[in-house]
């Protein structure tokens, strides 16, 4: 009875999926097609097995290097916001000192302004420094996240007291109570802040679009804007390194997927 | 427990003025008593002074970080865009000249249409999660775990290289989608280089990129929605599309107000697929433009500084009154159970 009422659904849930995975095949079909084959009107449904295109998206971009430099950007500010958001965090959540909701509510507002309110005067600051086109420049922003505070904060908030009250007795202090009993407790939400902060720090575009103009210094997402930017028309060559640059988050996603999907869906409950 | 401590120590003290053992003593005091009963209160309150170093010691680098780059940003912004820039720097007060260079861009009518045109159409994918979160609902097992897979695909994979995917989809002469057109007999437009069509073709782009994000967000909001409610609407004869309506629609109406919001805000902000899709020297580029484009343009590509500024007051500004009206208008049709 229940199975036979089911599988309009699967065709419904079917259907919906192939609208979703259609482009990425589309996207493989033609990485490992010639330019003819590609642009063969009427298409070509047959791959070419070309998997020469794979090897000339290295010879044709940096992209070596632009995969190395957005690794190293992803991981520094995964660190830094783990670190920095959760020691803030959880002061927020459980010490006690004078203006901390106040000063809550102020790092918080940083949340609701659009990134182009304070995208100039950053840029600035990187000229300033003297860090316009560098790594460095491209991390420094993004070590901070109002978002992790926030997430991070709900988290420890939903945490028994009666540990921390134990480990208080016992003589620990606000650092040691932080390190050795709340950190752990908190892996899940730390987890999912990372999985949450890679995927943002791989895909982000805007900022390091703006503050870098040397190829060898780019993140994969402008290294692949700037490609298009000048009418590159190899299209297998293209879609090879796009699809190249998309499969690590991929892999991350099937990996950890109940870490992100729990992470969206506690985002959306609060 | 302090609250009580306090009172009883209020309640005691004028019996202890009451005796004649000389004014400057009591007063002496009850001042001191005043001050141990602040510092009792202010204790309670925000705990003991040491806990307060640790308090701001761990907040520190989080909060400097935050000053440093995004709070005194957003004040510079908002101060910049009364300034004009001069071609080798400083800046010099020209008052809301930027705001009235702004409103008579002649760029201004088109870019805020095909933002808000943008915004309305990325609603669309609300419906359509939620309408595959209920679908999604219903199965059970393995295959839960692999659509939710395949439908969130799209969603981590780099926008960068989504548009470069889609572009060579909408290609106009040798694109997948035009050839599926030609087969039932329609010869297909230029996707993304005419200007009647690159904002509906962005927008489906969008769309298909964030249904599966709000449809984790869906499931996980008909996930609390109680059994027993259904059961009993089956008793009373209710069929499943009132039981949609009538039980799952207003139990779900706070995921639909936060994913309208997040929606609304992304959409407004709508840049990416405009430099990633279109690209500078398209031709339907001068009437695809959206707001946050024309800020990147006014500030990175022709060095007008304080109108881009501007521009950015402006989108924030908007942005904050339509969350605000957005948070207004949910009391009347979100039901938090």
């Amino acid at each position: 009875m229940r199975s036979q009422r089911l599988w309009p659904v699967h065709v419904l849930l079917a259907v919906g999926a192939a609208a979703m995975v259609a482009p990425f095949l589309w996207q493989l079909l033609t990485s490992l097609q010639t330019l003819g084959e590609a642009t063969h009107v009427p298409p070509t449904f047959l791959p070419g097995w070309r998997w020469s295109n794979y090897a000339e998206v290295f010879t044709s971009m940096p992209f070596l290097r632009q995969f190395l430099n957005t690794v190293v950007i992803t991981v520094v500010r995964v660190a830094a916001q783990l670190l920095f958001c959760s020691m803030a965090a959880y002061a927020f959540a459980r010490l006690r000192f004078p203006g901390r909701d106040v000063l809550f509510l102020v790092m918080l507002s940083v949340l609701m302004v659009p990134s182009q309110a304070y995208l100039l005067p950053q840029y600035q600051i990187l000229m300033h420094l003297g860090l316009l086109n560098t790594l460095t420049g491209i991390v420094l922003p993004g070590l901070f996240s109002a978002f992790g505070t926030f997430m991070l904060r709900q988290f420890f908030l939903s945490l028994p007291l009666d540990v921390e009250e134990a480990a208080r007795l016992d003589g620990a202090g606000p650092v040691r109570i932080f390190w050795s009993v709340m950190l752990p407790l908190a892996k899940p939400g730390l987890i999912s802040l990372g999985v949450l902060t890679v995927l943002w720090s791989w895909n982000d575009l805007l900022w390091p679009l703006v503050v870098t103009s040397d190829a060898g210094r780019m993140p994969l997402s402008v290294g692949l804007a700037t490609l298009q930017g000048e009418h590159v028309t190899d299209y297998p060559v293209l879609m090879a390194g796009s699809l190249l640059a998309s499969l690590p988050m991929i892999v991350m996603f099937l990996v950890s997927q109940r870490r992100i999907t729990e992470g969206i869906a506690f985002t959306g409950s609060k | 427990m302090p609250v009580t401590r306090t009172v009883g120590a209020e309640a005691a003290s004028p019996s202890s003025a009451g005796s004649a053992a000389g004014s400057a003593v009591s007063v002496a005091a009850a001042r001191a008593g005043a001050r141990s009963r602040l510092a009792r209160r202010v204790v309670a309150r925000h705990g003991h002074p040491r806990e307060w170093v640790w308090g701001y010691l761990m907040v520190a680098p989080l909060a400097l970080g935050l000053a440093g780059f995004y709070l005194w940003p957003i004040v510079q912004s908002v101060y910049y865009s009364f300034t004009s820039w001069g071609a080798f720097g400083g800046q010099q007060w020209a008052g809301l000249a930027n705001y009235r260079a702004f409103l008579s861009d002649p760029q201004l009518p088109k870019a805020a249409w095909n933002t808000v045109l943008y915004s309305l159409l990325l609603l669309a994918s609300i419906p359509l999660s939620i309408v595959f979160a209920a679908l999604l609902n219903q199965v059970r097992g393995r295959s839960v775990g692999l659509y939710r897979t395949l439908y969130f695909i799209p969603v981590v994979s780099m926008p960068a290289a989504v548009a470069m995917v889609w572009r060579w989809l909408y290609n106009g002469d040798y694109g997948l989608i035009n050839y599926l057109l030609s087969l039932v007999g329609i010869h297909g437009p230029h996707w993304v280089s005419d200007g009647r069509f690159a904002v509906y073709a962005m927008a489906l782009v969008g769309i298909w990129s964030v249904v599966g994000y709000n449809m984790i967000i869906f499931a996980a909001g008909l996930k609390g929605i109680p059994r027993h409610y259904y059961e009993a609407a089956q008793l009373d004869g209710a069929g499943r599309v009132r039981q949609f309506f009538s039980i799952t629609l207003p139990l779900l109406s706070p995921s639909i107000f936060f994913v309208s919001v997040v929606t609304v805000i992304s959409g407004l902000q709508m840049f990416d697929y405009v430099l990633l899709m279109l690209g500078r020297s398209n031709p339907a580029l001068a009437d695809s433009k959206t707001i946050a484009y024309l800020f990147y343009e006014y500030v990175f590509l022709d060095h007008e500084q304080g109108m881009g500024c501007a521009i950015a007051v402006v989108l924030t500004v908007a942005l904050l009154l339509l969350t605000a009206v957005q948070f207004r208008v949910q009391k009347r049709w979100v039901h938090y159970a």
